[in-house]
This record gives structure tokens, C-alpha cells and sequence, in this order.
């Protein structure tokens, strides 16, 4: 088995996801081709083998999530990789991996839609599918790179957080990122830090709707365990009707997530201290904020920024803290709103928030486009 | 070398302008800088418009795409037709005049290569036109060493190819320094 040497390359942020998952102990990959993923199932296909992992098309999206779940219990870390389309058939078996507290990661890289929309294209239009896709409550981690650097680090966070939280992790990107080429540093192998799930002691029974996050034993272990996406008690036993083994369960599985949430979150920030105007931007948009912030600075308007890397649970108290200091915040995104209500939500109206959307054709928010926002803000008196 | 250069690689699919982006950027990191490509073409696999930008910087790429270009190359009428309002005043034109005929009255440098007629007639087959114009782009301007480029088609195309593609980017050289001189 030859290992990934710690080096500079020039990568793909799809191939960045492969190595970073690989990196991360990912050993079964199920998915079907879509643009703009489809590098992430080749790469996959290319690399899994060499190291006696298992890469396998699946005959569609439902099958793929079907397909690692299953892996997941045989003791694997697995993961599948779509765009739009195929995330919205994912969505059924997304719920019974939550439901089961199946640690997974799922890859969307963002295209523009509804539906097949413009297969080619960059769009930030997933982001609420992403936290809200499936039926019924649950609460869903949602990473967001904004680099090939990213696509790697952050892979391997999701595999962390899916382990740690036992618990489904949407890996949310986007055309740009994926399919752009940048230098990415890898770190000697040994150095990144790779958390792997709770495993039972013999005799342990209790494996479910535990807010501490219960452990998980892989089939062929010798542990008598059902696993079923009906509501059921800690032992896996079925409780179709009764109200309170229900409440147990599903305020579990949100509040294993929600009492973390400042664990899990993560961001990078700048300025925030002392700003008229903030950014909040995540993933591709991001990208033009660094340029435009600089150069609003350079005309005397005080600008800072906040960039999620975990869009949910979303941080609302870093937003509120935001709003606090900024008079305005500028949110960009390659949708028409979707976190622009979080943000507005969140800052408690402390500070106008303002949002700044583009569609179509794969083009991004330019930095020229965001400073002519924040200049045209900065004058506003209002 | 300016601290910040912008390319765009302009053509149809099929055309390899993604591949040849791929090359020159990796050529850059290869030499020390940093680079950025990034690729626009339409849901068919061939025959559609497509482009490969490349941004090689000595510091920090933000934002990675090209919206005003030092260097443009055209692999067809309607590469020039589309990109050629993206080129900064004084930039450089590089044209395949094998499938470009006319050219446009701009003012900047205008460089003609019959590219993808040379391909033919060397190589037998049209495909190689991309590596030709990127030979001929490293011969104009001291962006990245050649034993980068080498090294850079080495790890990007099929070990098959690697030969042909490197005898690509030295007939882009010769030909441009037998013009040149």
C-alpha cells in the first residue's frame, strides 16, 4: 500500500475530497456519476482498490446512501458523493441514517437548479436542502470549503464530526470549488487528527438516543442489535406509538448535535472587532469577499468579514456578536436568499442585514460587484 | 515576471483548453508560484464552447476567475469573437491560424500560430495543438521553466502520451524562436 506523501501538489478539489476522505480511514465509497462530482467517484474508483477498499456505482443516488449505510454498519467509514439532482433522491435514506445514528459522509457539490438546471454550472442554491431535506427533526452538520485546501481538511472533519456524533455529515460544495486546481499542502499523515466511533464493551446492550452519543457496534461483533428508522428505544427495540420513547429519541438525536454546536462550529474572521460593514459569506462566494474587503479599506469604509467552514448548526451567536459591532451586513450567495434569513434571524435586528444574489450561467459574485455594494451601503444613512 | 498573471485558454470542447490549463498551472506551482485554474464548458462533451483560466501569482489568489486577461489564447472564431473583450489593452493574443482566419483589430500583441495544422502534419493527429500553443506561450514569456512544463505533462497525461505531448511543446518553442530570431 503506498501512502499519500506529506507535499505540496496542484489538485482538483474533487481529487482533494478523495484524499482527504482516504486520509480520513474512508474505505467504501458508493455513488452515481453526476457533474460536477463525477471526478470524486473516479478518483475514488482509482484509489480504493489500491489500499483494499471497495468503490462501487450504484445503480442510482438512493442505492449509493442504501449502500453506505449498510458499509457504515459493517464497521466501514463510507461515503458518497452527488450534485442537486441527486442529493434531493438521496434525501429518504439521509433521514434513516439519521434515525439510526449511522455516521456517514455525503458530498454535494452545488450546481445551479431547480432540477437538472445548468449541469455545468456553479449555484449555492442547496444550502437550506442541506440542513432541512429529509422529513421530520433532526439536526445536521453542514460543512462548507471555500478551497482544494478545504476540500481536504474539511473532508476529514466530516468524516470526525460523523464519527464523534454518529450522525449523517453533509459535505456541502460547489462547482467552483470542486473542479477549480489549486496548490494544497499535505501534512505528514501522522499529524492529522482522526477521531473513530465509540465501539461497545462485551455486554452492552444500549446503543441508541443517547445525547452523549451512544456506542456502535459493526455487525459480526457477537452484539444482538436492530437496526430500524421506526422509532425505537435505546436497545433498537420498536415503538410505533408510544409518545414518550418518540420525544426521547428525537430530542436525543438534536440535541446531540445542538449542545456541540459551538464545538462544531468553525470560521474564519476578520475585522469584526471594529467594522461599519460586515460580510457573511461561505463557499464559493467567499472567494471575491478577501479582494473587495481590502479594497473598500483602501476608501476608508470600515469593513470586516465572517466566513462559515459550518453553515449548520448554524452560529448564532457569533452573528449576534457580529451585529453588534456592524451597522450593516452585506450577505453574498448564488442563490436568491437562503442564509440572508439566517443571518437576519440571528442578528435580532442589531444591524440591517442586506443580501446580494446572483443566478445562473455559473457566474460568480465578483469582487468589484460586492465593493460596489459596500460602498453604496457605506453612504446610505439608514 | 509581473506579481500577477492572468491567462485565459479559449476554444471548443475537445480542444484540450482544459488540459492545457491544467499543464500550465501545474508548471507554475512547479516553479515556485502560486496558481489557479479554473474551467467553463457546457454540458456536452465535445463541440461546445469551453475555457481554462489560469491566474499564476508570487503571493495569495482570492478570487479565482479571470475577468480581464494578460494572455489570450483562441483555438477557434469564436474563442476570439467571445474573449477577445476580456484582454487587457497591450496583453498578448496567441491565435491558432489553422482555425482562425480572421483576425481582430485590437490593441495588443497578436501572435499566429497555424497550431492544430502543425499537430496534422507532425503528429498525425489534430490533438495536440493545446500543447503546441502552450510551448509557444512558455518560448514569449518567462512565467515558468521549461523542466516545470516537462515535469507537469510527465504527471498529467497518460504515460502513453508523455513523449508526443513533450515533442508538442518543443515544436511550439522552435517555432516561435525561428520567428522570433
Amino acid at each position: 500500500m503506498k501512502l499519500l506523501q506529506p507535499n505540496k501538489y496542484f489538485w482538483q478539489g474533487n481529487e482533494a475530497c478523495v484524499e482527504g476522505a482516504i486520509t480520513a480511514g474512508c474505505r467504501f465509497f458508493a455513488g452515481y456519476p453526476i457533474t460536477p462530482a463525477s471526478e470524486i467517484s473516479e478518483h475514488m474508483a482509482k484509489q480504493l482498490p489500491r489500499i483494499s477498499g471497495i468503490a462501487i456505482q450504484m445503480e442510482d443516488e438512493m442505492a449509493s446512501v442504501g449502500a453506505i449505510i449498510g458499509a457504515s454498519w459493517a464497521g466501514a467509514k463510507a461515503m458518497t458523493a452527488t450534485s442537486g439532482p441527486g442529493f434531493s433522491l438521496m434525501q429518504e435514506f439521509i433521514g434513516y441514517a439519521f434515525m439510526t445514528e449511522t455516521p456517514c459522509v455525503i458530498v454535494d457539490v452545488q450546481r445551479t437548479g431547480p432540477s437538472t438546471g445548468q449541469a455545468t454550472k456553479c449555484g449555492q442554491g442547496d444550502v437550506m436542502q442541506s440542513r432541512w431535506g429529509t422529513h421530520g427533526d433532526y439536526s445536521a452538520i453542514v460543512l462548507s470549503p471555500n478551497s482544494v485546501q478545504e476540500m481536504f481538511t474539511l473532508t476529514v472533519r466530516a468524516f470526525n464530526l460523523a464519527e464523534k456524533y454518529r450522525t449523517p455529515v453533509i459535505l456541502l460544495s460547489d462547482e467552483t470549488i470542486t473542479h477549480m486546481r489549486e496548490q494544497i499542502t499535505v501534512p505528514p499523515l501522522d499529524s492529522v487528527k482522526i477521531i473513530n466511533r465509540k465501539k461497545p464493551r462485551a455486554g452492552e446492550t444500549a446503543f441508541f438516543g443517547s445525547e452523549e452519543t451512544a456506542p456502535m457496534p459493526a455487525v459480526d461483533e457477537g452484539f444482538n442489535v436492530a437496526v430500524t428508522g421506526s422509532t425505537h428505544d435505546e436497545y433498537g427495540t420498536r415503538f410505533t406509538a408510544d409518545p414518550v420513547v418518540h420525544r426521547k429519541l428525537v430530542e436525543s438525536l438534536n440535541n446531540k448535535i445542538r449542545n456541540h454546536t459551538e464545538e462544531i462550529s468553525d470560521f474564519e474572521d476578520c475585522n469584526i472587532e471594529d467594522c461599519q460593514i460586515s460580510i457573511i459569506s461561505y463557499g464559493c462566494t467567499s472567494r471575491a469577499v478577501y479582494e473587495a474587503v481590502e479594497k473598500a479599506e483602501a476608501k476608508g469604509v470600515k469593513t470586516g468579514y465572517v466566513r462559515l467552514k459550518t453553515i449548520w448548526p448554524f452560529p448564532e451567536k457569533i452573528i449576534r456578536k457580529l451585529a453588534e459591532k456592524a451597522d450593516k451586513i452585506i450577505v453574498p450567495e448564488l442563490n436568491l436568499g437562503q442564509i440572508y434569513y439566517e443571518v437576519e434571524r440571528a442578528s435580532k435586528g442589531l444591524a440591517k442585514v442586506i443580501p446580494l444574489n446572483k443566478i445562473g450561467g455559473g457566474e460568480l459574485i465578483t469582487p468589484e460587484e460586492l465593493l460596489a455594494k459596500i460602498l453604496k451601503e457605506a453612504e446610505k444613512n439608514d | 515576471m509581473a506579481d500577477k498573471i492572468e491567462i485565459r485558454i479559449s476554444g471548443l470542447g475537445g480542444q484540450g483548453v482544459v488540459l492545457a490549463g491544467q499543464v500550465l498551472g501545474k508548471a507554475a506551482v512547479y516553479s515556485g508560484k502560486n496558481a489557479v485554474q479554473t474551467q467553463s464548458y457546457g454540458a456536452e462533451a465535445r463541440g461546445s464552447a469551453a475555457k481554462s483560466e489560469v491566474i499564476i501569482s508570487d503571493g495569495k489568489i482570492g478570487f479565482p476567475m479571470v475577468r480581464k486577461c494578460d494572455i489570450l489564447i483562441a483555438m477557434s472564431p469564436e474563442a476570439v469573437e467571445k474573449n477577445v473583450k476580456a484582454l487587457k489593452e497591450g496583453g498578448l493574443l496567441l491565435i491558432d491560424s489553422t482555425t482562425v482566419k480572421s483576425v481582430p483589430k485590437i490593441k495588443a500583441r497578436i501572435f499566429k500560430l497555424p497550431a492544430t495544422g502543425i499537430s496534422e502534419k507532425v503528429f498525425g493527429e489534430r490533438l495536440y495543438a493545446n500543447i503546441i500553443m502552450l510551448g509557444a506561450l512558455i518560448r514569449m514569456t518567462d512565467m515558468i521553466n521549461e523542466k516545470a512544463l516537462e515535469k507537469a505533462i510527465r504527471d498529467t497525461v497518460p504515460e502513453k502520451a508523455v513523449a508526443i505531448n513533450i515533442q508538442a511543446y518543443k515544436k511550439g518553442e522552435d517555432i516561435v524562436g525561428q520567428i522570433l530570431s
